[in-house]
Formats: C-alpha cells, structure tokens, sequence
C-alpha cells in the first residue's frame, strides 16, 4: 500500500484518518480475499494530491512576451536551460490552451486592454508570473506610457526580480509554484 | 569642418556639401547653418520646405535619395528660441554618401507643416510620430493618426510641459477599421465585386508576430489584399526618460531598444556623446568596443536567423543557433556581468578593462561560430520547403528599400552594397580585411542569407581585431569625463573633488547638436543628441532601423499569402524595443 504525495490537513480529511480509512479498506478486503489484487493493482490517495501531481507537472505556459524579458525566456526555452526538465515546455500561443501566464516584458498602456483579455480568455484554474522589473513595477520605465505593474490590471501569483532575470531565476519560480500547487486544494 | 571631423571618431569624414545650387534655386529663403558636429546643415524657412526638399532630392548636385530621419526639438525653455519647434530632417545621398540636416522654425499657432510623403515613402510613419509626440500637423498626410501613443491619449508626451509619470489608461484597443476605410478610398481598383473577404486581426499577442507588432488584414481566401500595421506596444518613452537622466544614466536604456545586441546600441549612443564632447577613446577601448559589437552582431542574427525559421517550421535551427547564443552570453557574462542588457560602455571608455580570459574564451567563440551556423545551414540552405517558402517571397526592389530608408542586412539583400561600417568607417572598420554579402532579389530567402553570411564576416573582423589589440588604458584619462580610480579618491583630494563633480553634476557636454551613427545589426543605429550645456540631454532621439523597415511591411505583405507574410515578418527582424523604443 502507498500513498501518493499524502499532504496532510489540506482537504479537509486529516492525515491520520486518511491513513486508517485507507486501512480499513484494506482490511475489508482480506476478510474477502481480494488482498494480493488490492494492494497490487490499486493506490489509495485524495483528489487533491492526484490532481495538483498532475497539474504541476504539466503547466502550460502562456507567454505574454512582450520585450528584453521574452529573449531571455527564450533562452530558458532552449537546449542549454530546457524547462521540458520542469513539465512546462509546451509552450502555447493561445491563451484557451494554457494555465500559466507568464508575463515578460514592459506593459505599457497600448496593450494593457489586450493583455487583461487574454487573462480573461484562460480558462481556471491559472497563475500568473510577473517575469521582470518591468512586469513587477513597471521597472525603471516610471513614463507616461508603462503600466506601474501587471498587478493593476490581473492578479499575479509570483513575482520574478531582475531586468532581465537569469533563466535560473524563471526555473526558480516554476519550481516555486509546483510547491504551492502541491498545497493547494483543488478547486471546483 | 575639416577640423572639427578630424578630432571627431569617425576616421572618413563626410562629402562637404555646397549650399549654391540651392541659393541659386530659393535665393536667400535658404542658408547655411552652424555644421552640426561637422554634419553640414541648411535652414529653410517652413513654407519653403516641401520644395526644398523635392530640390535636394531631385537636382543632380545633391541626389538625396534616403530621408534617414525627421525628428522636432520643443524649444520652450530656450528663451532665444525664435520660435517653439524646431523641425530636423536629416537626409543621406547613397550615390555620393554625403549627409544634410535641414532644419527650420516652426511656430505653436500655426504648427503645420507640408507632408513629404510622396517624396520618401518612409516619412509617412515619420510625421505621425512627430504629430503623436510633439502635436505637430503635416498638410497632405493621407493618415495623421497618433502612432506610438494608444487612440485615448490626451496631449503630446515630448512636449516639454507634458510631466513624464502622467500615465493615461486606454480602455479598448482600436479596431483599426478607420485606416482601412482609407485604404478602400484610396484604392480606385478596389471594388472588384469580391463579397467574399475577411478581415483578420494578427497580434499584439501572437506566435509568429515576434514582441508586439499587430497586424490586421484583409484576406481575399488566404492572400492578404489590405495589411494595416500597428504599432507603439512597446512605447516604453525612451527619448523622454533620457531627457531626465544624466548622459551615463541613458546607456541602461539604450540596451532595452534592439535588447538581442545591447552592446551595440550603448556603443551607437556613446560614440554619438563623445564625438558631442569631441574627445577619442583610446586604441585599446576602439578594438574592445568591435569585439564586442560584432559578437552583439552574431548573436542578434543567431536570434533573427533562428525564430525566422522556426516559423518556418524548422524548429532544430533553432536548438542549434541558440545554443552557439548561449556560448556567446558566458562570454559577455563574464566580461561585463550580464548576459543580456550589459550596459558595458561609459562615455570616454568602457565599463572595465576586459580580464585575461577574454582572449581565449573568444577565439573558442571562433571556432564554435562556423560549427553552429554551417549545422545549421545543412538544414536549410538546400532544403526544398525552405526554398518554397522563401525564395521570391517579400521581395523588395532596391530603389523602394532606399525610398522606405532601409538600412543594414534588409537594404543589402536588396542588392544594395552599402554598409556603414565600409562607407563611413569608424573605429579602424576601414583597416580590417571583410567583405559585405549582398543579395539580389531582396525576397526574404536573401534576408536570412545576407544575416548567415555576415555571422562568417564578423567572425574575421573580430579575428583581425584580437589579432591587433594593442595593450593600455581603455579609458581616457579625462577626470571630466571618467571617475578617477578608487585609491585617487581615497587619498587625494583632487581625486575626491573630480569624483564628486562627475557623480553629482555628470557629464555635461557644450551646447550644439549632434548627430552620430553606427552600423548596428539592424542597420543604420544613429542618435541625435541636443545639449543646452546641463547634464541631461536636452533631447536625445534614436534612429532606430527597424521602423523604417517596418513602414513597408504592407507592401511587402500584401498579395502574398498568410503564411508569407509570417516568413517575410520574420526575416526584416524586427525588434519592438527599437522600433517603439
Ligand atoms: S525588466 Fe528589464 S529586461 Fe525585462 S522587459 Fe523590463 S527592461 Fe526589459
């Protein structure tokens, strides 16, 4: 018997009741003679932790690219970096097939309208990273035409520092929200 | 003229320019003005300039086929100003490579000015930006529309009273039906009784319309009839930012115009100040600065080469030429601490001397160049979808690419032989042994040939200039210019005094104009710097080669199919930074 990624308190059940609920199934089913079957062919978990395994190891990326930001993500996309090690290298182009919205650029007031229908157009659930000064605050870009961070207009979820951030740091914040994803409760 | 060009940087001054056939023609309405750094300029007054400047195209003795720029200064806080605006044309005569500023007064109440579109076909875009950000009109203009700003922008940013943060919010983005309708108009052989047409909107946010350039179109089945570009999604206010900070607080913005060869855009800007501050950087500083220029170059061709053909299809080139990128950034890396915006040069030298690595890691570059590239060119060069793809398609002729004020690897796979760096050669251009590809169909296979071949030419270049590198300072020892080094500031008090001055007051250049450009991987990169003596440029504008190219994407694109449009997209490589900057 194993339990895949038992996350404990989050859904609700504790641990500790998911453990002896799981043994009592068990137990039933040596009282029928179905042992050897059940513990060979059958995984006992939550939704939750099947779930998130999946999603987290499978984000699809959105990239609004927009400047210097985006050459840099391109070089993460590459051979030498290679987000496919991290599950997230299919990288879409339309917002309807991807989860996480990775904004790398400068936004200025021009494509600001754009940019929160896209958001809008991704289905649930999805995360947003900021990827940059610029995506973060608007960077040193303090002007009449660059929205002061993507946060005015969409939710974000992780903000990357740097202009640009090292493809370390873009592989950081994936890592990152997988932990999170792991954590957290599957939506309905 | 001659003197001041001889101190200047560029070895190969440009042809004087006689003002006499154009007296004979307006009389005294046209005169000389002060040269602009040795750049010879006339100033004519606003009425005259449509004829003027047919003139100065048309007459044999001028031949000033390329409009390189149009640029508009707000004088409102030069108190000798005669008038508000001054309006700055800047033009380039290909037959004799001569330049010409024409300048004139323009003033607020009646500020409107004749359209040259039909003379150069690149001013188009030109005066809609000068309308956007200085609030200028042109008589004539089939289409004065704001361009860089968005539709529900109020005022015009580079005006001296616009304050800099006053950020406005656009509520939907425009639908662009307005420009078509004109097209519609304005094309007599429209009606063709075709009801089954589409209009399809490509971009901001698109795969294949690399950074933010958006596109509608109007397709009859999949050919493209109408192409209406927009642009200004990447507007980020370089020339405004630049009015606010001091000359070496620019150079980080420089990096963020053409952000895949920073170091090419921090060498265009500096070399434009210092050559304003009329001083020489050292030999040391000159052959650092190539190196690292063409270096920017291959890496800027690696990025356009290979999302080109990704969008092709060819998706391994890609692996292949990013990689070789990937080798080119440890060596930026290591020499001046960043891998993309490496803001590497200060005005009198660079940031630091280059450490002992350099030599060796770059030759290894040498060797991995030829590597990459010819794996890459096994893929395609014969490769029968390729050549279908690419061959015949997006086809400019060589007099439209200098009328749409093409420079660079565009103008040359036009057939054009013209280079800056062989025409007016700076920085010892003229003494390296390298040859300039040229095209002869200026389609888009020509484009993506010109690029791989040149990455073999800069590899010889930077060959010759490792070879011939000479050992010394790479700064100048100009304490007005340079921060002294750390022990001098500690220990002495002309050492502290000259640090403190440099870091509190900057550099301040003389009053006067300048313009200056360099061969950047685009093309013709040139910065026009205004001083009035402070530390910050009065005004600072990019000529940036990417949005002249862009200006004749519509007649590239249209009667091709979708799928081509894409390719030829691809192949001009454009940057948004630069071209919204
Ligand atoms: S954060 Fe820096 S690198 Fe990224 S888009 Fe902004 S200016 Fe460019």
């Amino acid at each position: 018997m194993r339990f895949l990624h038992p996350t404990p308190g989050l859904s609700g059940i504790p641990q500790e009741d998911a453990e002896a609920r799981s043994r009592e199934i068990l137990q039933r089913a040596r009282i029928y003679g179905e042992d050897r079957t059940l513990t060979d062919q059958m995984m006992l978990t939550r939704l939750d932790s099947v779930v998130n395994w999946g999603r987290k190891n499978s984000l699809w990326p959105f990239i609004f690219g927009t400047a210097c930001c985006a050459i840099e993500f391109m070089a993460v996309a590459a051979s030498h970096f290679d987000i496919s090690r991290f599950g997230a290298e299919l990288i879409r182009w339309s917002p309807r097939q991807a989860d996480m919205m990775i904004v790398g650029g400068t936004v200025s007031y021009k494509q600001a309208p754009i940019l929160r229908r896209i958001y809008q157009q991704m289905a649930d659930p999805k995360w947003v990273i900021a990827m940059g000064a610029c995506a973060a605050s608007g960077g040193f870009y303090d002007d009449y035409c660059t929205v002061q961070g993507v946060d005015k207009i969409i939710p974000v979820d992780l903000y990357i520092a740097g202009c640009p951030p090292r493809p370390e740091a873009i592989l950081g914040a994936i890592r990152e929200l997988q932990i999170r994803l792991e954590r957290q409760p599957v939506r309905v | 003229m001659e003197e001041k060009t001889a101190a200047g940087i560029t070895g190969k001054t440009w042809p004087d320019v006689s003002l006499e056939p154009s007296t004979k023609e307006f009389g005294e309405r046209i005169r000389l003005d002060p040269p602009v750094c040795g750049l010879p300029a006339f100033r004519v007054q606003p009425e005259l300039l449509y004829n003027a400047i047919r003139f100065l195209k048309e007459n044999k003795a001028y031949r000033f086929n390329q409009l390189t720029d149009v640029t508009c200064v707000d004088h409102l806080q030069n108190g000798q100003a005669p008038a508000r605006f001054e309006i700055i044309y800047n033009f380039h005569s290909l037959p004799t490579s001569a330049r010409l500023i024409l300048k004139s007064w323009i003033a607020e109440d009646d500020a409107t000015v004749d359209s040259i579109h039909s003379l150069y076909k690149n001013a188009n875009w030109l005066e809609r930006e000068i309308f956007d950000q200085y609030g200028l009109r042109f008589k004539g203009h089939p289409n004065m529309k704001r361009i860089l700003n968005h539709k529900e922008f109020v005022g015009h940013p580079l005006r001296k009273d616009y304050p800099i943060s006053k950020g406005q919010w656009l509520s939907e983005a425009d639908d662009l039906l307005d420009e078509l309708e004109i097209r519609h108009r304005l094309d007599p052989k429209d009606d063709d009784g075709d009801r089954e047409r589409m209009t399809l909107n490509l971009g901001p946010s698109h795969p294949a319309a690399h950074g933010t350039l958006r596109n509608m179109v109007e397709l009859s089945g999949e050919t493209i009839l109408y192409c209406i570009p927009e642009i200004g999604y990447l507007h980020r206010g370089f020339e405004k930012n630049a009015e606010t900070h001091c000359y070496n607080m620019v150079i980080p913005y420089t990096d963020r115009l053409n952000y895949c060869s920073a170091i090419m855009n921090n060498v265009g800007y500096v070399k434009a100040v210092e050559r304003l501050l009329n001083i020489e950087v050292p030999e040391r500083c000159r052959y650092i600065r190539v190196i690292m220029c063409e270096l920017s170059r291959i890496m800027d061709h690696l990025v356009a080469n290979g999302a080109n053909l990704v969008d092709l299809g060819a998706l391994t080139n890609y692996w292949y030429l990013f990689s070789l990128r990937e080798k080119i950034y440890n060596v930026l890396e290591e020499q001046t601490g960043a891998r993309l915006t490496n803001s590497y040069t200060r005005v009198g030298g660079v940031w630091a001397d280059v450490n002992e690595n350099f030599e060796p890691s770059v030759r290894q570059i040498l060797k991995d160049v030829p590597r990459h590239v010819n794996d890459s060119l096994k893929l395609v060069a014969r490769n029968r979808i390729f050549l279908d793809r690419t061959v015949g398609v997006g086809a400019i002729s060589a007099e439209d690419a200098v009328s749409f004020g093409y420079t660079g690897p565009c103008l040359r796979a036009a057939g054009v032989d013209w280079d800056l760096r062989k025409v007016q050669p700076y920085y010892h251009y003229d003494e390296f042994d390298f040859d300039i590809p040229v095209g002869e169909r200026g389609d888009t296979y020509d484009r993506i040939m010109v690029r791989f071949e040149e990455m073999f030419q800069s590899c010889r270049i930077i060959a010759q200039a490792l070879d011939r590198m000479p050992d010394g300072p790479v700064n100048i020892a100009d304490r007005r210019y340079i921060l002294p080094p750390k022990e001098e500031v500690y220990s002495s008090i002309e050492g502290m005094v000259s640090h403190f001055n440099l870091v509190m007051r900057g550099v301040r250049p003389p009053a006067g104009d300048v313009y200056d450009a360099t061969e950047a991987a685009n093309g013709e990169l040139g910065f026009y710097i205004v001083s009035d003596g402070s530390q910050n440029p009065y005004k600072c504008h990019v000529r940036p080669p990417c949005f002249h190219i862009y200006s004749s994407f519509p007649t590239l694109a249209e009667g091709g199919m979708i799928a081509d449009a894409i390719a030829i997209l691809g192949s001009l490589n454009i940057i948004a930074g630069e071209l919204d900057r």
